[in-house]
């Protein structure tokens, strides 16, 4: 865990840093910072949404109905399996199990593709029903008369849309250290990045529990 | 005293040090320490501040008459805001962090390097994509939005906005990396016996800069991102014929770019900290206060976008409140100028290059903060808005405070990053001509502003020609003392006198080792034991 000595015995910490473990640390915290800047960022998403929100409650109520609810509880179901397999995945480096590790990881991968697939299915739908942002928008159907309307589905794009940027980056991540692991490069002493990783997966997770609340159950 | 308890043994200058540890320009494009992407940045920094001076002078031309003088209001358009996009985004933003702060706050700490030297490396690289990218809107006519991108005008103005808002978003990354870097560093790296309250002030206003860097660009980034989406599929959030709202990219932006001048000025607070005590010979006056006012400020920084949208539609109440947050600001601020001229205060003043500069910070500075404090109130923010008595203001504080501090900095640490000094005397007279040149260019533009000339126009009452043309003048002096300034900075390189390793008997840790410094900074990890002020009039040489 965290706070053991680290003593590695392939890898050699930066001339700067006093121990593997001062290293370590200075790591997490870098990331931990790193973590607050893409909560600023999200947020400045979120701020639009409680703003367009109060304005237009009933909007918001008659908009998220062309939802599919049960895509997105698919999805959460997806992302939350997917945080669960990360974090064994990161438990088995720690531990020194590599190919348990690896399998792990391997299936924290196949549930991003998979939240990915079901995105791609919804915004396709989306997309031939005219529920798009802002001036593309071209559905006549009654129930969205409002003339607010396309800026919900503006948020909805943006804030799924830049959440999964972030989770095709964690993708590329997540085979970045899938590659190291295979190559060995992790022990109980260095399994820097293994974790760290994992922060951020479990941060676009985490995202995705506030959006999908927001934006498919907010009636 | 920040003293190395073992002495390293005593290093000939000529000997192995950073700038002789590798050779050859790749050997500078690939390094990973911080004193040479420090210098690397530096000069990228000055360059851009060349070509944005340039614009500056082209529009200060363009003002000597009404009417047309060189050019059309529509290439006066792009003029300015090329001018403006390019000083705050590609050089005041990361003049003193990511060059003196890249190349100084690790010796200060007593550390070899920054916390992540790859990451810093990335973010010069960054940087660079940024202002390539932001530049390419060139090729595609330019833009004229003001660098405050403003919908809805940004919104269907012409393509290149996309290009410039792009380069500005890739260059914030820029700005968050070495953020990210500075905050880990004074928490992981320094020395034994570097505690809090012995940390120079420069690493606190760092720290508190780093803060905002951190926090606040996040927020610009979305913005960037949701207009240039709005621009190219009209996404219609800050489109109110779409249903969104123009007023919310205001907020939006200004919740950025008001801590953004913070960031600028907050290093330059941390100079003249470091600055006013060597050459006064005097401990700092009020050193926690000095501290914690930065974060004083940081604090409020957030806390006070919406004076620049008393004119916009803003409720009463918010202008009310946002008003008198403005004005709070002035007392952190006001503590570090009094605690800066308590330190002057019967100290054994030496008038060097750098302690001028520090001099002429104090007077423009305060000139333009309690400006500040006018603008803060709304009436008269109401009568002055979008004047040149605003350009007038925030050149105070961004040229008169951030770029005054940055040029006594560099001349500070100049033997530290070279070796050598400067001409001395060639620096006495290149600051008169800026000091003068400054205030002759900037001053008039308070009366003229005041009397109601607007902002952002190619073209002005004949009443207002005799201040104008002042200004104008002014420009070139001040053109001339930089031109000077780079000129002997230049020739010093080869020429000036070796420098010693510690020219200005200062305490801090970085002169504790010698100059320039050796690849690891310090031959033996430093150990600290005692806070680096305690500056008497007899511990000169």
């Amino acid at each position: 865990m965290a706070n053991q000595p680290v003593t590695s015995a392939g890898h050699h910490h930066a001339h700067h840093f006093k121990s593997a473990d001062h290293e370590f640390s200075a790591a997490k915290q870098g990331m931990w910072v790193f973590l607050v800047t893409e909560v600023l960022m999200i947020g400045g998403l979120f701020v639009a949404y409680a703003i367009f929100r109060g304005l237009y409650p009933d909007m918001f109520s008659a908009a998220h109905k062309f939802l599919n609810v049960k895509l997105g509880l698919t999805n959460t179901i997806i992302l939350l399996t997917s945080s669960l397999t990360m974090l064994m995945g990161v438990s088995s480096a720690q531990r020194g199990d590599q190919k348990r590790s690896l399998k792990f990881l391997a299936v924290t991968f196949l549930c991003a593709i998979g939240f990915l697939v079901v995105k791609y299915i919804e915004y396709s739908h989306k997309f031939h029903d005219g529920l798009l942002p802002g001036a593309n928008f071209t559905n006549t159907d009654p129930l969205l008369m409002h003339p607010k309307t396309p800026l919900f589905f503006s948020l909805y794009f943006m804030m799924t849309g830049i959440h999964a940027f972030h989770v095709i980056v964690g993708m590329g991540l997540i085979a970045w250290i899938m590659k190291r692991t295979a190559k060995g490069e992790f022990s109980p002493g260095y399994y820097t990045p293994v974790e760290l990783v994992g922060f951020y997966w479990h941060f676009v997770d985490l995202v995705w529990i506030y959006l999908f609340p927001l934006l498919y159950l907010v009636g | 005293m920040a003293t190395i308890e073992k002495h390293s043994p005593a290093t000939p200058s000529g000997a192995h040090h950073y700038l002789n540890h590798g050779k050859g320009l790749w050997s500078w494009l690939t390094t990973l320490d911080h004193k040479r992407i420090g210098v690397m940045y530096l000069f990228t920094v000055l360059t851009f501040f060349l070509v944005g001076g340039l614009l500056a002078i082209a529009i200060r031309i363009e003002l000597f008459t009404p009417g047309r003088t060189i050019m059309d209001a529509d290439t006066y358009n792009r003029v300015f805001t090329l001018h403006g996009a390019i000083m705050v985004f590609l050089v005041i933003i990361p003049a003193i962090p990511a060059s003196l702060g890249n190349f100084i706050l690790p010796m200060m700490l007593g550390a070899k390097d920054v916390a992540f030297p790859r990451l810093n490396l990335a973010s010069y690289y960054i940087y660079i994509t940024g202002a390539v990218v932001a530049l390419t809107s060139l090729l595609f006519g330019g833009v004229d939005t003001g660098w405050t991108f403003y919908t809805p005008y940004s919104a269907t103005a012409g393509i290149g906005v996309v290009y410039v808002l792009c380069g500005a978003f890739i260059a914030g990354f820029s700005s968050i990396l070495t953020g990210l870097n500075f905050i880990v560093t004074i928490h992981k790296l320094r020395a034994e016996g570097q505690h809090w309250d012995r940390l120079p002030l420069f690493c606190w206003a760092l720290y508190a800069t780093s803060i905002i860097q951190v926090l606040a660009t996040p927020v610009l980034a979305i913005t960037l991102i949701l207009l240039v989406f709005e621009r190219l599929t009209h996404i219609g959030i800050f489109d109110a014929s779409l249903g969104g709202d123009p007023i919310l990219f205001q907020h939006f932006f200004w919740f950025y770019s008001h801590p953004a001048v913070y960031i600028m000025i907050l290093p330059a607070m941390g100079v003249i900290s470091e600055v006013i005590p060597v050459f006064s010979r005097k401990p700092i006056f009020g050193y926690k206060a000095i501290a914690w006012s930065s974060f004083g400020i940081a604090l409020l920084a957030f806390l006070v976008w919406g004076h620049h949208l008393f004119v916009s539609g803003q409720s009463e109440l918010a202008n009310f409140i946002f008003s008198l947050l403005t004005i709070f600001v002035a007392v952190p601020t006001g503590i570090k100028v009094f605690s800066w001229v308590a330190t002057l205060y019967k100290g054994s003043i030496h008038f060097k290059v750098p302690m001028l500069y520090a001099l002429g910070f104090l007077e423009l500075f305060t000139i333009g903060g309690l400006t500040g404090v006018f603008l803060a109130i709304v009436s008269i923010n109401v009568h002055l808005t979008d004047t040149y008595f605003v350009i007038a203001h925030f050149h105070y504080v961004m040229v008169g405070g951030a770029l005054m501090a940055f040029t006594g900095g560099i001349h500070y640490w100049y033997p530290k990053i070279t070796g050598r000094l400067y001409d001395e005397a060639s620096g006495v007279w290149a600051f008169i001509f800026v000091i003068v040149g400054f205030n002759l260019t900037f001053f008039p533009q308070f009366i003229v502003g005041a009397q109601g000339m607007p902002r952002r126009y190619w073209n002005y009452l004949p009443e207002f020609t005799t201040l104008n043309q002042l200004s104008t003048l002014g420009s070139f002096l001040l053109l001339a003392g930089f031109v000077w300034t780079a000129f002997y900075l230049w020739r010093g390189l080869k020429h000036g006198p070796l420098a010693g390793d510690n020219p200005w008997n200062s305490l801090t840790l970085e002169w504790q080792t010698p100059s320039p410094p050796p690849h690891d900074n310090f031959a033996i990890d430093p150990i600290v034991t005692d806070w680096p002020y305690a500056y008497r009039a007899e511990n000169e040489k």
